[in-house]
């Protein structure tokens, strides 16, 4: 056990001195925290799902754009493989043109088989043969030479550098995101709203602390800095909790995609949301969204406050 | 350092609660509030405390016209009052250490610069082994003395006292009594709100304030 000082003054240790003007614990600040922890993690969710989407789009894109395909369409009488081979010399020729593969009769029977079953004949049936090229970049002014070449040289050939599939991509890549954005301001909203409601609560249960404060020469200032600083700390502590479990969510997410990647419908959302890994900037935009909420949560309830004691006198 | 001219107070559209309230409280003065209960003693308290404002007339307190001060001034005005509620208003969650040293807490003065003060206060008043004890543990004597303490720390010019000794025995009423009266000695002026009469007949000397239908009668001590 610690001795007093010479003074006869107790330590440290046997004073309890350190308790926060606002009651660090009651049943509002419980229930903020988890209204809190909830709605960031759903706006992490959010946030990290615009960020997936958004960086898979980009993959998309990148990808597509540096794909074009040769459509070779033989006329009754003309052999397909002659064709599909000029075309594909052509193409191979031409510069900007990184790799070129033309799909044999085997692999189009194969691409077809899901629709037209196995065993069929595809030199009865109208169905142009393809050529895929990959360009060395995804800019659209490097297929004009090929373009040009192709029309000159094998008119039965049909460049399609899947531009309208591109526009279409980008369009639900950004209707996805914008969105997102709409949601998470969405959810701020009604999180400053319960923000504000819980603030009302607490200030109408601390009443007496307050008039007591003011009795005893406390400042506005000073009140609503022990206001805002319990506030910070509850929305520190909900918006950890919600963030963590976000980040969770995420990590677990992604160890999932990668054991589900070999499935039907693993490969489906694989290519909505590539591999479903956030990467730094996601994580980083999770610690800014809780770091972000727990500062907002600080300052309305210091608003709320200054407003609530300007009443009183 | 305390002046009520014509000072009257209703609430909304009600009848006045008290009117044509005319005195003042010296310097180094000491004095009892009295009056039946529900005469308005506790409003007057408030009046002076400034947290209740005149409907009508004008009340001066250390030399300013309390209509023309704004928050910051009526708080800088308070630091410079003791009081003492009636239901001790100590914060539940705070000890009795903490409860006591609030008043130089909310000045932004460091706890080592005032451990001491607050240490030696709480042993003059009997409570230097209930310096960790929460109020819900406290007997109302305890929190009566705490109350009390809260209110001398910052050493008070002025000093108001709602029933200060309502909730304690005889023996322990007349110690907190010699408490005010040693601080008056020290040149506080102290009001204390009170109906009790045989308190009151122990100390002749101090003026008395008689609060009935809502007027005020001052009666100096000398001529009691």
């Amino acid at each position: 056990m610690t001795s007093p000082d010479s003074r006869g003054l107790p330590p440290d240790s046997e004073l309890k001195r350190d308790m926060p003007l606002v009651p660090p614990d009651s049943i509002a600040g419980r229930a903020l925290i988890v209204v809190i922890a909830i709605m960031t993690f759903l706006a992490c969710l959010t946030a990290g799902g615009a960020i997936l989407v958004a960086e898979a789009s980009e993959g998309w894109r990148a990808e597509v754009s540096r794909d074009v395909t040769i459509q070779v369409k033989p006329r009754p009488g003309e052999d397909a493989d002659t064709l599909v081979a000029a075309a594909a010399a052509i193409a191979a020729s031409a510069p900007g043109v990184a790799d070129v593969h033309a799909y044999s009769n085997a692999e189009s029977e194969k691409l077809l088989a899901p629709w037209l079953g196995e065993g069929f004949d595809l030199g009865q049936l109208p169905i142009p043969r393809l050529i895929i090229v990959h360009m060395q970049s995804g800019r659209r002014d490097d297929l004009q030479p090929l373009r040009e070449a192709l029309s000159a040289r094998a008119p039965e050939a049909n460049l399609d550098d899947h531009r309208q599939w591109l526009a279409r991509l980008d369009t639900m890549a950004n209707a996805v995101v914008v969105f997102a954005a709409a949601l998470f301001a969405l959810m701020i909203v009604a999180m400053a709203t319960a923000i504000g409601f819980a603030t009302r609560g607490a200030m109408a249960g601390a009443r007496e602390i307050i008039e007591v404060l003011h009795f005893v020469g406390a400042t506005d200032s000073y009140v609503a800095r022990q206001f805002q600083g319990h506030f910070l700390r509850l929305g520190l502590r909900g918006a950890a909790i919600g963030g963590m479990a976000a980040a969770l969510f995420f990590a677990l997410a992604a160890l999932f995609s990668g054991w589900g990647g070999q499935s039907a419908g693993g490969e489906e959302i694989a290519s909505l949301f590539g591999a479903f890994e956030l990467g730094a900037l996601g994580y980083i935009a999770i610690l800014a969204i809780c770091l972000g909420i727990a500062g907002l949560t600080g300052f309305l309830s210091r608003q709320i406050v200054f407003r609530q004691l300007r009443s009183l006198l | 350092m305390l002046r009520f001219e014509n000072v009257g107070l209703r609430y909304g559209i009600g009848p006045e609660v008290v009117r044509d309230l005319n005195f003042d409280i010296a310097p180094q003065s000491f004095q009892f509030l009295t009056g039946p209960s529900g005469a308005g003693k506790t409003t007057m308290l408030r009046l002076m405390l400034l947290s209740l404002r005149p409907t009508r007339g004008a009340i001066r307190i250390f030399g300013e016209d309390a209509a023309s001060l704004d928050k910051d001034a009526i708080t800088a005005l308070r630091r410079r009052i003791g009081v003492v509620f009636q239901d001790f208003r100590l914060l539940d969650h705070l000890t009795t250490y903490e409860n006591v040293a609030l008043p130089l807490r909310v000045m932004e003065r460091s706890e080592s610069g005032y451990r001491a003060e607050v240490v030696e206060l709480l042993r003059w008043v009997g409570l230097g082994d209930r310096m960790n004890a929460l109020p819900p543990v406290l007997s109302g004597g305890e929190k009566q003395r705490a109350a009390i303490a809260r209110a001398l720390i910052v050493r008070p010019e002025l000093l108001l006292a709602d029933e200060p000794t309502g909730n304690v025995d005889p023996s322990l009423a007349r110690r907190l009594l010699r408490l005010f009266v040693e601080l008056h000695k020290s040149g506080t002026a102290v009001v204390i709100a009170t109906h009790d009469l045989g308190l009151m007949d122990q100390f002749g000397y101090a003026r008395r304030l008689v609060v009935g239908d809502g007027q005020l009668k001052v009666f100096e001590g000398d001529s009691l």
